[in-house]
């Protein structure tokens, strides 16, 4: 059975159809990517998940239950941890304090007993090393640069031991280097069981990485399959570029290059 | 029937006047994002120049109302807004709800100081001519007026804003100010017309409203309560919502004034009239939507340094011995100031919890104090039990207060506060429940363990070692697991509800704990006191409190210790000098409009200052005087070589510094 499962959902801001009857499904234990134009929906379906937004119809099951109607929280600690596309770290804490914040609300109670025997210090220590961020444990979250402060949106999510991890646009800000680095961890997370699904524009590492590809054009799924299957859809080369290869005059099949044209369109 | 029809057709009149009011709001909020707590304020100003002008000074009553509505009142909007409000549009709402507190202040001041408190009369339009319906129905031509100009506000809104250029300009500025620069709009001037015409409604409804109400200070202030309400029936945007909702709370009132003798009780809640608009208000905020947790990130904010415990210990211990000092040396009149300092700061140390940690303004830390000052004298143990069952009485109301304003954020919990202070007066306070009005409850004091403090000097220190246990306390959250949650909850909203934090929960405790701190401080005043008034508290102390609490600081315990002092000693000075007693609020007022925009205040710039002495003075007394032996220290310090320390705007540098600063503790 799938982890995640959006159902038929819809989501109008006054006369604009932000997402239309989008239905997707996310394994246990991959990392599926979520890609499509700007503008297409991608992060009003997160808050839809996620619960910040609610949805005009539609639904969300989470392991088969229907979560429509939980509030954010709830959901939080059924498993659901994400990060921002326009960033949300505690600003006005420090790096170290941010991630401990999460392990705090993660713990509850129990954490004051962490607290004492100084586990919890340990925890965060390893969140920040395990991301590559510990250079920046004592700056404020405010101060350090937007790579690190997606990082460490990671990390805190990662704080709350979540099931389903949905990352938006986690790699912009990342240099290369940093972005294999950084799809290798997330490589490494869904080998710990863990299921990530993640919204990028970076069609390098989406490919590298993602085993399943949901394609979002005006708030419709209009693709899904795997990224060889993606590669060549002539729809969603429609939905990126604006034209097919036949209407382009060309008769070559799409590469990865073509897609990583879209890199231009949609930084 | 007739007595229905009358109460109708008063109703109608009080509905459009606060049409008027309420459409004024409407305009200057959906244009700028400033709300302006402010607004019966500058009603209740400009009812007294008009006031002046009309009757003092003799002119004719339109002419007055000419020079007021199109001449005084637009220009002391634009002022407003060009110089005290500007830019505060993408402020948090923290900041623009202390900025107009202060200009709410500072026209209570004005208005005081101009015009001292006697009785005035200003007449209706056309005083005495009245139109007959039926047998025994009248109406004024006064309410006819007021009913016909408020049509006329409406339609001259309708056509500004859909058939202007102008308008247009307005309606886009609503949407995005940016665009509107882009394509050579000019927000600014859209701003300042908006809260010119915006003023001028305010004045227009003060002074049709002052005939009923009265021409006092603080009622038509209250102005701002039902305008409000009336404006979130169209969620503070919908003009013709807006009317419906004046309409439906104009009628309200009325029938509850002429039924209230009818309801089993009613004679015994003869404050209720005057709290239609609270209720209303608190109904249509109840019935709205929930507000979803807010996605978008905000800037951290730059906080005072947190003193370590030692450092915070040792001026603790200082503070109290000081009392102990004082209460040698200083007679019994001016330790109950001593006492009565104490009892500010208590209430202020609330506030830092709330405002300063958590983010949340409220306008009714008095009313908590109340509540605890009450539910001690009820109780009438004087000892810790009574003690404790007054600070968990208030925490309790305050807890209530949260809860059905949950759903809500900033600026609607900070108005609802507002709402509930006066409802709390007209209806516990100055009733039978709590004091009747002008009969003063008793309260003894403190015992602890049979020990009792019965003497002025010794319960004044025991009220420094609460203030400072209080103090100590706040800092403890502020510096654990739970005060990092509070700044995280500040932040961002959105990031703590996806990390698990149910945001509820949390602001009911938040209020329960700073309701209760109140509560104690009220209680504590209670027995220093010995007898207590509903005048204690009064709505308006509150507001005077988060002003002074921003000035000196409400982000730091010193700041409240501090703020606590000069909040005592506020009346003292207005009874010594009763001829600039006005003038003061006009300070204080302006105080908080300058200082507003920083919330750590004045007692910040105080830990500035030594890292200043350290950082720069001393370097640069050493290299101009190389001689000198200030030489070795100066090189010692002046390590870091950082930049501007009072430069509390820049968040990095305050992190590197916050460390060094932990040294200027609570001082």
């Amino acid at each position: 059975m799938s982890l995640l499962r959006v159902d038929d959902v819809v989501v109008q801001f006054g006369g604009v159809t932000a997402v239309n009857h989008a239905s997707f499904e996310v394994e246990p234990g991959t990392v599926t990517g979520l890609i499509g134009p700007n503008g297409a929906g991608k992060t009003t379906c997160f808050n839809v998940i996620t619960g910040l937004q609610a949805p005009t119809s539609g639904r969300v099951l989470l392991d088969g239950h229907d979560i429509t109607k939980a509030p954010v929280h709830r959901r939080a600690r059924r498993g659901i941890g994400r990060t921002f596309q326009r960033l949300e770290a505690f600003g006005s804490l420090t790096v170290w304090d941010n991630v401990r914040t999460a392990l705090d609300i993660h713990d509850g109670f129990r954490g004051l007993f962490k607290s004492v025997d100084g586990s919890a210090d340990q925890e965060v220590e390893q969140l920040l090393e395990r991301v590559g961020i510990s250079e920046y444990a004592d700056e404020r979250a405010d101060s350090v640069p937007t790579g690190v402060a997606r990082l460490l949106e990671l990390a805190r999510a990662l704080a709350c031991d979540p099931r389903l991890l949905l990352l938006d646009e986690p790699s912009s800000g990342l240099d290369e280097v940093e972005t294999v680095a950084f799809g290798r961890l997330l490589v490494e997370l869904a080998g710990e069981g863990r299921t990530v699904l993640m919204v990028e524009h970076d069609m390098d590492l989406v490919m590298t990485v993602c085993e399943v590809i949901h394609v979002l054009d005006f708030g419709s799924i209009i693709a899904q399959g795997s990224p060889a299957q993606i590669r060549v859809d002539p729809v969603v080369q429609r939905a990126y570029l604006g034209f097919t290869d036949q209407t382009a005059g060309g008769a070559h099949a799409a590469t990865a290059s073509d897609i990583d044209d879209t890199k231009v369109l949609a930084p | 029937m007739s007595e229905f029809i009358s109460y109708t057709l008063i109703g109608i009149f009080t509905g459009a006047a606060y049409a008027i009011a309420a459409s004024g709001l409407v305009l200057t909020y959906s244009t700028t994002r400033v709300f302006n707590i402010a607004h019966g304020a500058v009603g209740m100003f400009f009812a007294f120049v008009y006031w002046d002008f009309s009757q003092k000074q003799g002119m004719p009553a339109w002419l007055a109302l000419i020079v007021v509505l199109l001449l005084v009142a637009p220009a002391f909007g634009v002022f407003v807004q060009r110089v005290l409000v500007r830019d505060l549009g993408n402020a948090p709402v923290g900041v623009s709800l202390v900025v107009t507190v202060g200009i709410l202040i500072g026209l209570i001041g004005a208005a005081t100081q101009i015009w001292p408190a006697a009785g005035r009369q200003v007449p209706q339009f056309f005083d005495g001519h009245l139109i007959k319906i039926g047998s025994d129905v009248v109406i004024t031509w006064h309410e006819v007026i007021t009913v016909v100009l408020s049509a006329v506000v409406a339609f001259a809104l309708f056509v500004l804003l859909t058939r202007t250029r102008i308008g247009t300009a307005m309606r886009a500025s609503v949407d995005n100010p940016d665009l509107l620069r882009l394509y050579g709009g000019r927000p600014q001037l859209v701003a300042a017309l908006a809260w010119a015409v915006g003023t001028s409604l305010a004045a227009l409804a003060g002074i049709l409203l002052t005939p009923v109400i009265g021409l006092q200070y603080y009622d038509l202030t209250l102005l701002v309560i039902s305008a409000y309400a009336a404006a979130m029936l169209g969620k503070l945007t919908s003009l013709p919502m807006t009317y419906v909702g004046a309409m439906a709370l104009g009628l309200a009132q009325s029938y509850v004034v002429g039924y209230l003798q009818y309801i089993p009780f009613g004679n015994d809640i003869t404050g209720l009239p005057a709290v239609i608009p609270t209720v209303f208000l608190v109904v249509v905020l109840v019935l709205l939507p929930q507000a979803p947790l807010r996605i978008g990130q905000v800037k951290g904010l730059v906080s005072a340094p947190v003193p370590s415990f030692g450092k915070a210990g040792i001026w603790g211990g200082s503070l109290v011995l000081l009392s102990m000092l004082l209460a040698f040396g200083l007679a019994d009149s001016d330790l109950l100031l001593v006492g009565t300092a104490a009892t500010y700061g208590i209430v202020m140390l609330s506030l830092v919890l709330l405002t300063g940690y958590g983010g949340h303004v409220s306008l009714a830390q008095f009313t908590f104090a109340g509540v605890g000052a009450v539910a001690y004298s009820r109780f009438d143990q004087p000892n810790l039990i009574g003690l404790l069952l007054a600070t968990l009485v208030a925490a309790a109301v305050g807890a209530i207060v949260a809860i059905p304003v949950l759903r809500l954020t900033g600026l609607y919990l900070a108005l609802a506060t507002l709402g509930f202070a006066q409802l709390m007066d007209k209806l516990v306070f100055q009733t039978s429940i709590a004091y009747n009005i002008g009969n003063p409850l008793s309260a003894e004091r403190l015992s602890i363990l049979g020990l009792k403090f019965s003497g002025t000097g010794e319960y004044t220190v025991l009220m420094t070692v609460f203030l400072v246990l209080i103090a100590v306390a706040v800092i403890a959250v502020r510096r654990g697991r739970l005060g990092r949650m509070l700044v995280a909850a500040r932040d961002s909203q959105a990031a703590c509800g996806t990390l698990g934090l149910d945001l509820r929960w949390m602001r009911i405790g938040l209020f329960a704990a700073s309701a209760g701190i109140a509560g104690l401080g009220g209680a504590l005043y209670a027995g220093l006191r010995g007898t207590t008034v509903s005048a204690d508290f009064m709505y308006f102390q509150s507001l005077l409190l988060l002003a002074m609490a921003v000035i000196w600081g409400v982000t730091s315990v010193t700041g409240a210790v501090l703020g606590g002092i000069f909040m005592m000693y506020l009346p003292v000075a207005q009874s010594d000098h009763p001829s600039i007693a006005g003038l003061l609020f006009v300070l204080l007022g302006v105080g908080a409009v300058i200082v507003g925009r920083d919330p750590n205040g004045l007692a910040n710039k105080l830990f500035g200052f030594n890292a200043w002495v350290m950082d720069r003075l001393y370097p640069m007394l050493a290299e101009r005087y190389p001689g000198m032996a200030l030489l070795a220290r100066g090189e010692g310090s002046a390590l870091p070589a950082s930049g501007s320390v009072l430069d509390v705007e820049d968040p990095a540098e305050s992190a590197q510094e916050e460390v060094e600063r932990d040294v200027a503790v609570a001082r």
